[in-house]
Protein backbone atom coordinates (compact mmCIF):
# COMPACT_ATOMS: atom_id res chain seq x y z
CA UNK A 1 0.00 0.00 0.00
CA UNK A 2 1.46 3.61 -0.90
CA UNK A 3 0.06 6.91 -0.73
CA UNK A 4 0.63 9.32 -3.40
CA UNK A 5 0.21 13.15 -1.60
CA UNK A 6 -0.88 15.88 -4.75
CA UNK A 7 -0.34 19.55 -3.58
CA UNK A 8 -1.85 22.49 -5.27
CA UNK A 9 -0.96 25.64 -4.90
CA UNK A 10 -2.14 28.90 -6.66
CA UNK A 11 0.36 30.01 -8.86
CA UNK A 12 2.71 33.11 -7.13
CA UNK A 13 1.45 35.56 -9.47
CA UNK A 14 -2.61 34.82 -8.70
CA UNK A 15 -3.86 36.80 -5.89
CA UNK A 16 -5.49 34.56 -3.50
CA UNK A 17 -8.07 36.49 -1.49
CA UNK A 18 -8.60 33.38 0.75
CA UNK A 19 -5.02 33.52 2.22
CA UNK A 20 -5.40 37.27 2.66
CA UNK A 21 -8.70 36.94 4.41
CA UNK A 22 -6.42 33.93 7.10
CA UNK A 23 -3.48 36.56 7.10
CA UNK A 24 -5.91 39.24 8.44
CA UNK A 25 -7.35 36.25 11.09
CA UNK A 26 -3.67 35.99 12.34
CA UNK A 27 -3.40 39.43 12.85
CA UNK A 28 -6.37 39.40 15.26
CA UNK A 29 -5.54 36.29 17.11
CA UNK A 30 -2.47 37.92 17.96
CA UNK A 31 0.34 35.82 15.76
CA UNK A 32 2.43 39.12 14.71
CA UNK A 33 5.37 38.88 11.96
CA UNK A 34 3.60 36.29 9.14
CA UNK A 35 4.29 38.06 5.79
CA UNK A 36 1.95 36.22 3.81
CA UNK A 37 -0.52 33.26 3.77
CA UNK A 38 -1.11 31.42 0.51
CA UNK A 39 -3.92 28.73 0.31
CA UNK A 40 -3.77 25.36 -1.51
CA UNK A 41 -5.30 21.86 -1.42
CA UNK A 42 -3.89 18.46 -0.71
CA UNK A 43 -5.17 15.69 -2.41
CA UNK A 44 -4.31 12.01 -0.79
CA UNK A 45 -4.44 8.66 -2.72
CA UNK A 46 -4.14 5.46 -1.54
CA UNK A 47 -3.07 3.01 -3.64
CA UNK A 48 -4.14 -0.41 -3.45
CA UNK A 49 -1.41 -2.77 -4.79
CA UNK A 50 2.16 -1.49 -6.17
CA UNK A 51 2.79 1.81 -7.17
CA UNK A 52 3.97 0.96 -10.40
CA UNK A 53 5.64 4.14 -12.71
CA UNK A 54 2.54 3.36 -14.95
CA UNK A 55 0.23 4.04 -12.73
CA UNK A 56 2.45 7.65 -11.26
CA UNK A 57 2.30 8.52 -14.52
CA UNK A 58 -1.20 8.40 -14.68
CA UNK A 59 -1.28 10.23 -11.31
CA UNK A 60 0.49 12.82 -12.51
CA UNK A 61 -1.73 13.73 -16.21
CA UNK A 62 -4.45 13.83 -13.53
CA UNK A 63 -2.88 15.97 -11.45
CA UNK A 64 -2.16 18.44 -14.70
CA UNK A 65 -5.78 18.00 -15.95
CA UNK A 66 -8.36 17.35 -13.35
CA UNK A 67 -6.50 17.94 -9.47
CA UNK A 68 -4.95 21.34 -10.87
CA UNK A 69 -5.68 23.64 -13.60
CA UNK A 70 -2.41 24.97 -14.62
CA UNK A 71 -3.75 28.70 -16.01
CA UNK A 72 -3.51 29.12 -12.46
CA UNK A 73 -1.90 26.77 -10.05
CA UNK A 74 0.94 24.68 -9.67
CA UNK A 75 1.23 20.93 -8.59
CA UNK A 76 3.63 18.56 -7.35
CA UNK A 77 3.37 14.85 -6.76
CA UNK A 78 5.19 12.99 -4.02
CA UNK A 79 5.22 9.32 -2.97
CA UNK A 80 5.00 8.92 0.64
CA UNK A 81 5.90 4.59 1.00
CA UNK B 1 -36.43 25.39 -40.50
CA UNK B 2 -36.06 26.05 -37.16
CA UNK B 3 -33.16 26.42 -34.87
CA UNK B 4 -32.33 23.66 -32.37
CA UNK B 5 -30.36 25.17 -29.37
CA UNK B 6 -29.11 22.70 -26.61
CA UNK B 7 -29.05 23.69 -23.23
CA UNK B 8 -27.18 21.22 -20.98
CA UNK B 9 -28.22 20.15 -17.57
CA UNK B 10 -25.12 19.25 -15.32
CA UNK B 11 -25.93 17.84 -11.74
CA UNK B 12 -26.32 21.43 -10.04
CA UNK B 13 -27.27 23.34 -12.94
CA UNK B 14 -29.70 26.34 -11.64
CA UNK B 15 -30.32 28.55 -14.62
CA UNK B 16 -31.19 25.50 -17.57
CA UNK B 17 -34.61 26.95 -17.20
CA UNK B 18 -34.55 30.73 -17.73
CA UNK B 19 -31.85 29.87 -20.64
CA UNK B 20 -34.34 27.43 -22.42
CA UNK B 21 -36.72 30.36 -21.45
CA UNK B 22 -34.63 32.88 -23.73
CA UNK B 23 -33.50 30.41 -26.41
CA UNK B 24 -37.65 29.86 -27.09
CA UNK B 25 -38.78 33.70 -26.45
CA UNK B 26 -35.63 34.19 -29.31
CA UNK B 27 -37.95 31.78 -31.61
CA UNK B 28 -35.89 28.59 -31.84
CA UNK B 29 -36.59 24.84 -30.53
CA UNK B 30 -34.68 24.47 -27.30
CA UNK B 31 -32.95 20.87 -26.84
CA UNK B 32 -32.15 19.46 -23.74
CA UNK B 33 -28.79 17.85 -23.22
CA UNK B 34 -28.17 15.49 -20.37
CA UNK B 35 -24.79 15.80 -18.55
CA UNK B 36 -23.92 12.07 -19.19
CA UNK B 37 -25.56 12.22 -22.84
CA UNK B 38 -22.88 11.33 -25.49
CA UNK B 39 -24.76 12.99 -28.17
CA UNK B 40 -25.56 16.14 -28.97
CA UNK B 41 -29.02 15.04 -30.75
CA UNK B 42 -28.03 17.07 -34.00
CA UNK B 43 -28.29 20.79 -32.25
CA UNK B 44 -26.68 23.93 -34.28
CA UNK B 45 -25.95 25.50 -31.15
CA UNK B 46 -24.97 24.95 -27.62
CA UNK B 47 -25.92 26.99 -24.04
CA UNK B 48 -23.91 26.05 -20.93
CA UNK B 49 -26.32 27.73 -17.98
CA UNK B 50 -25.26 28.35 -14.61
CA UNK B 51 -25.46 27.06 -11.66
CA UNK B 52 -23.10 25.06 -9.46
CA UNK B 53 -21.87 21.96 -11.87
CA UNK B 54 -20.94 19.09 -9.69
CA UNK B 55 -21.04 20.89 -6.66
CA UNK B 56 -18.45 23.61 -7.66
CA UNK B 57 -16.57 20.86 -5.68
CA UNK B 58 -12.49 20.97 -6.88
CA UNK B 59 -12.47 23.92 -8.79
CA UNK B 60 -15.77 25.21 -10.62
CA UNK B 61 -16.48 23.70 -13.79
CA UNK B 62 -14.00 21.28 -13.25
CA UNK B 63 -15.52 18.11 -13.06
CA UNK B 64 -18.40 19.19 -15.16
CA UNK B 65 -15.57 19.35 -18.14
CA UNK B 66 -15.04 15.75 -18.44
CA UNK B 67 -19.02 14.96 -18.42
CA UNK B 68 -19.50 12.95 -21.75
CA UNK B 69 -21.90 15.35 -23.22
CA UNK B 70 -18.94 18.11 -22.35
CA UNK B 71 -16.29 15.93 -24.76
CA UNK B 72 -18.98 15.97 -27.76
CA UNK B 73 -19.27 20.01 -26.87
CA UNK B 74 -15.41 20.77 -27.05
CA UNK B 75 -14.89 18.50 -30.60
CA UNK B 76 -18.30 20.67 -31.67
CA UNK B 77 -16.59 23.84 -31.03
CA UNK B 78 -13.69 23.40 -32.36
CA UNK B 79 -15.49 23.01 -35.60
CA UNK B 80 -17.22 26.14 -35.12
CA UNK B 81 -20.56 25.19 -33.41
CA UNK B 82 -21.83 28.55 -31.90
CA UNK B 83 -21.27 27.74 -27.81
CA UNK B 84 -22.59 29.96 -25.51
CA UNK B 85 -21.52 29.80 -21.69
CA UNK B 86 -22.88 31.62 -18.39
CA UNK B 87 -21.37 32.07 -15.24
CA UNK B 88 -21.09 28.70 -14.78
CA UNK B 89 -20.84 27.51 -17.96
CA UNK B 90 -18.18 30.41 -18.45
CA UNK B 91 -16.36 28.56 -15.87
CA UNK B 92 -16.31 25.17 -17.34
CA UNK B 93 -15.76 26.90 -21.03
CA UNK B 94 -12.52 27.69 -19.28
CA UNK B 95 -11.76 24.50 -17.42
CA UNK B 96 -12.03 23.03 -20.88
CA UNK B 97 -9.22 25.72 -22.58
CA UNK B 98 -12.02 26.55 -25.05
CA UNK B 99 -11.46 29.98 -23.99
CA UNK B 100 -8.61 32.01 -22.20
CA UNK B 101 -7.90 33.13 -18.63
CA UNK B 102 -9.44 31.27 -15.40
CA UNK B 103 -12.36 32.68 -13.00
CA UNK B 104 -11.23 32.32 -9.58
CA UNK B 105 -13.18 33.88 -5.96
CA UNK B 106 -14.22 37.33 -6.25
CA UNK B 107 -11.14 39.57 -4.68
CA UNK B 108 -13.56 40.78 -1.86
CA UNK B 109 -14.90 36.73 -0.94
CA UNK B 110 -18.46 37.55 -1.00
CA UNK B 111 -21.13 36.16 -3.49
CA UNK B 112 -22.85 39.32 -5.47
CA UNK B 113 -25.85 39.86 -6.83
CA UNK B 114 -26.88 43.08 -8.81
CA UNK B 115 -27.56 44.35 -11.94
CA UNK B 116 -24.83 45.52 -13.74
CA UNK B 117 -24.19 47.80 -16.53
CA UNK B 118 -21.60 46.26 -19.65
CA UNK B 119 -20.32 47.34 -22.95
CA UNK B 120 -20.88 44.96 -25.49
CA UNK B 121 -17.48 45.38 -27.05
CA UNK B 122 -17.55 42.99 -30.08
CA UNK B 123 -20.37 42.49 -31.73
CA UNK B 124 -19.16 40.08 -34.84
CA UNK B 125 -19.74 36.93 -32.62
CA UNK B 126 -22.68 34.62 -33.29
CA UNK B 127 -24.27 35.48 -29.72
CA UNK B 128 -23.62 39.26 -29.87
CA UNK B 129 -24.26 40.10 -33.93
CA UNK B 130 -27.76 42.07 -32.74
CA UNK B 131 -26.00 44.35 -30.61
CA UNK B 132 -24.72 47.68 -31.79
CA UNK B 133 -20.77 47.94 -31.04
CA UNK B 134 -20.36 48.97 -27.62
CA UNK B 135 -23.99 48.68 -26.95
CA UNK B 136 -24.34 49.09 -22.96
CA UNK B 137 -26.75 46.56 -21.46
CA UNK B 138 -27.50 46.08 -17.92
CA UNK B 139 -27.92 42.29 -16.80
CA UNK B 140 -28.27 40.37 -13.55
CA UNK B 141 -24.36 39.09 -12.05
CA UNK B 142 -24.29 36.54 -9.18
CA UNK B 143 -21.53 34.86 -8.57
CA UNK B 144 -18.89 33.87 -6.09
CA UNK B 145 -15.79 33.00 -8.35
CA UNK B 146 -16.07 35.47 -11.21
CA UNK B 147 -12.83 37.09 -11.01
CA UNK B 148 -11.37 36.70 -14.52
CA UNK B 149 -8.10 35.83 -14.34
CA UNK B 150 -5.22 35.44 -16.92
CA UNK B 151 -1.49 36.45 -17.15
CA UNK B 152 -0.48 39.65 -18.51
CA UNK B 153 0.75 38.01 -22.27
CA UNK B 154 -2.66 36.63 -22.51
CA UNK B 155 -4.89 39.86 -22.09
CA UNK B 156 -2.72 42.02 -24.18
CA UNK B 157 -3.13 38.90 -26.93
CA UNK B 158 -7.25 38.69 -26.46
CA UNK B 159 -7.58 42.41 -26.50
CA UNK B 160 -5.36 42.66 -29.42
CA UNK B 161 -7.18 40.16 -30.99
CA UNK B 162 -10.81 41.38 -29.91
CA UNK B 163 -11.58 38.50 -27.86
CA UNK B 164 -13.21 40.80 -24.61
CA UNK B 165 -16.61 40.58 -25.49
CA UNK B 166 -18.10 42.44 -22.56
CA UNK B 167 -16.46 44.41 -20.14
CA UNK B 168 -18.25 45.74 -16.74
CA UNK B 169 -18.90 49.62 -16.36
CA UNK B 170 -19.26 51.49 -13.41
CA UNK B 171 -16.79 49.56 -11.01
CA UNK B 172 -15.46 46.64 -10.99
CA UNK B 173 -17.46 43.86 -9.19
CA UNK B 174 -15.12 41.17 -8.12
CA UNK B 175 -11.54 42.06 -9.25
CA UNK B 176 -11.80 40.56 -12.93
CA UNK B 177 -8.55 41.53 -14.71
CA UNK B 178 -9.33 44.85 -16.62
CA UNK B 179 -13.05 44.54 -15.92
CA UNK B 180 -13.49 42.18 -18.33
CA UNK B 181 -17.09 40.50 -18.15
CA UNK B 182 -17.01 38.22 -21.05
CA UNK B 183 -14.43 36.80 -23.94
CA UNK B 184 -14.77 34.65 -27.03
CA UNK B 185 -12.13 31.95 -28.32
CA UNK B 186 -10.11 33.36 -31.61
CA UNK B 187 -12.55 32.20 -34.19
CA UNK B 188 -15.30 34.14 -32.41
CA UNK B 189 -18.09 31.13 -31.95
CA UNK B 190 -17.22 30.12 -28.32
CA UNK B 191 -18.58 32.88 -26.13
CA UNK B 192 -18.53 32.84 -22.23
CA UNK B 193 -20.01 35.76 -19.48
CA UNK B 194 -20.32 36.01 -15.66
CA UNK B 195 -23.81 37.90 -15.76
CA UNK B 196 -26.45 36.20 -16.94
CA UNK B 197 -28.16 37.65 -19.70
CA UNK B 198 -30.98 34.93 -19.90
CA UNK B 199 -32.56 36.65 -16.78
CA UNK B 200 -33.18 39.55 -18.83
CA UNK B 201 -35.65 38.53 -21.13
CA UNK B 202 -39.22 39.83 -19.69
CA UNK B 203 -40.17 43.23 -18.30
CA UNK B 204 -42.00 41.63 -15.76
CA UNK B 205 -38.54 39.39 -13.97
CA UNK B 206 -35.82 41.35 -15.54
CA UNK B 207 -33.95 44.62 -14.83
CA UNK B 208 -34.62 45.05 -18.37
CA UNK B 209 -34.96 43.03 -21.74
CA UNK B 210 -30.97 43.51 -22.44
CA UNK B 211 -30.24 39.98 -22.87
CA UNK B 212 -32.53 38.67 -25.00
CA UNK B 213 -30.14 39.54 -27.82
CA UNK B 214 -27.59 36.95 -27.42
CA UNK B 215 -30.13 34.88 -28.35
CA UNK B 216 -31.39 36.45 -30.71
CA UNK B 217 -27.97 36.75 -32.42
CA UNK B 218 -27.48 33.21 -32.53
CA UNK B 219 -30.61 32.88 -34.90
CA UNK B 220 -29.49 35.65 -36.88
CA UNK B 221 -25.97 34.04 -36.74
CA UNK B 222 -27.07 30.73 -38.09
CA UNK B 223 -29.51 31.74 -40.30
CA UNK B 224 -27.65 34.11 -42.26
CA UNK B 225 -24.73 31.57 -42.26
CA UNK B 226 -26.98 28.69 -43.45
CA UNK B 227 -25.42 26.88 -40.74
CA UNK B 228 -28.52 24.90 -39.59
CA UNK B 229 -28.99 21.19 -40.00
CA UNK B 230 -32.21 20.90 -42.11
Amino acid sequence: MARVIVNVMLKPEILDPQGRAVLGALGRLGLQGVEDVRQGKQFVLTIDGDLTQEKLDQINHIAETLLSNPVIEDFTVQVDQ
Amino acid sequence: MSVRVGVVTFPGSLDNQDASRAVTLAGAEVVSLWHGDANLHNVDAVVLPGGFSYGDYLRCGAIARFAPVMEKIVDAAREGMPVLGICNGFQILCESHLLPGALTRNDHLHFICRDQKLRIENNTTPWTIDYGKNEEIIVPLKNGEGSFIADEYTLDEIEANGQVIARYLDGNPNGSRREIAGVCNEAGNVVGLMPHPEHAIEALTGPTTDGLKFFTSVLSSLLAGNRVNA
